[in-house]
């Protein structure tokens, strides 16, 4: 027999109040990143010799700028959920777990600030 | 009154184990999942650099291009094939599939194989493309 209450077992959302949202969010970023990812590879396969010209030249493509801006997305939203599992899992304390995950998202914002305004200031010309 | 825990047999014992592909696998996925984490730092020198000017680029491509530099990349490169390949093996796992013990033995091997091949693929295909 279940001890929750009705409510609770049809929101289906666990103690932390957001139950499967984290788990989702994962997997959805999991599935776009496959193809998101190889584009990645493939560019720097393609472009791993090029002069500075010819990265900014391929970078002002409306469609590779747009792809390179969707894989940081994706791959930042996906590291900064699974290095909060990876954390939860780690630091135990209640205080320095706030502080890790606090760093955690603020890495995050940090790099994708930083990646995000090279592609955007690329994709309108370098 | 006696002490009837005392005797007991401690079981399961926890240091008296072998790791089996599937448990090293698990942990590959996590560690390969936190050098990534970390990597983004290259990406993103990597393209504000490219924004910021040829003389930028040109130091970040040297580093990078330096044997350390090379060797960094080509663990990143093994790093993201494994870690994308494991991910796939969970979305499998995900639909309820895949689970059996020697399917899952059979699946962490295969994802050994198959990001080696793809890390050594990829390096080649970079080299033969280079003018
Ligand atoms: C290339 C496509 C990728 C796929 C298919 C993928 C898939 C996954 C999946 C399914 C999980 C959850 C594993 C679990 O529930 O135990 C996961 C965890 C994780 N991923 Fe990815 N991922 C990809 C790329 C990336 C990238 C680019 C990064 C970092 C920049 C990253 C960082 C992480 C981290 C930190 C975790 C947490 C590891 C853990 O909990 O042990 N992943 N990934």
């Amino acid at each position: 027999m279940s001890m929750r209450t009705p409510l609770s077992r049809v929101r289906g959302l666990g103690s932390a109040h957001e139950g499967t949202d984290h788990f989702w969010r994962q997997r959805l970023t999991a599935v776009a990143n496959i193809p998101l990812m190889l584009f990645f590879v493939i560019f720097l396969v393609r472009y791993s010799d090029a002069t500075h010209a010819e990265v900014v030249a391929a970078l002002a493509n409306p469609f590779v700028a747009v792809v390179f801006g969707l894989m940081l997305v994706s791959g930042l939203f996906h590291m900064r959920l699974g290095m909060q599992i990876v954390l939860e899992d780690y630091v135990h304390g209640e205080g320095a777990k706030i502080v890790v995950l606090m760093l955690n998202t603020f890495f995050t914002i940090a790099v994708g600030a930083v990646a995000l305004f090279a592609v955007l200031k690329l994709g309108f010309g370098g | 009154m006696t002490n009837v825990s005392r005797n007991r047999p401690l079981s399961p014992h926890l240091t008296v184990w072998r790791p089996t592909i599937t448990y090293v696998m698990s942990i590959v996925h996590r560690i390969t999942g936190v050098a990534l984490y970390a990597g983004t730092l290259l990406v993103a020198a990597w393209l504000i650099a490219a924004a910021s000017g040829p003389e930028s680029f040109e130091r970040v491509n040297a580093l990078f291009g330096s044997l350390i530099g090379r060797l960094v990349l080509l663990g990143y490169t093994w790093a993201l094939m494994h870690h994308m390949l494991g991910g796939l093996r969970h979305l499998v796992w995900d639909t309820g599939r895949g689970l059996g013990k020697y399917e899952s033995r059979k699946f962490g091997w295969a994802t050994i194989a198959g990001s080696v091949t793809l890390t050594i693929l990829i390096w080649i295909a970079g080299f033969a493309l280079r003018s």
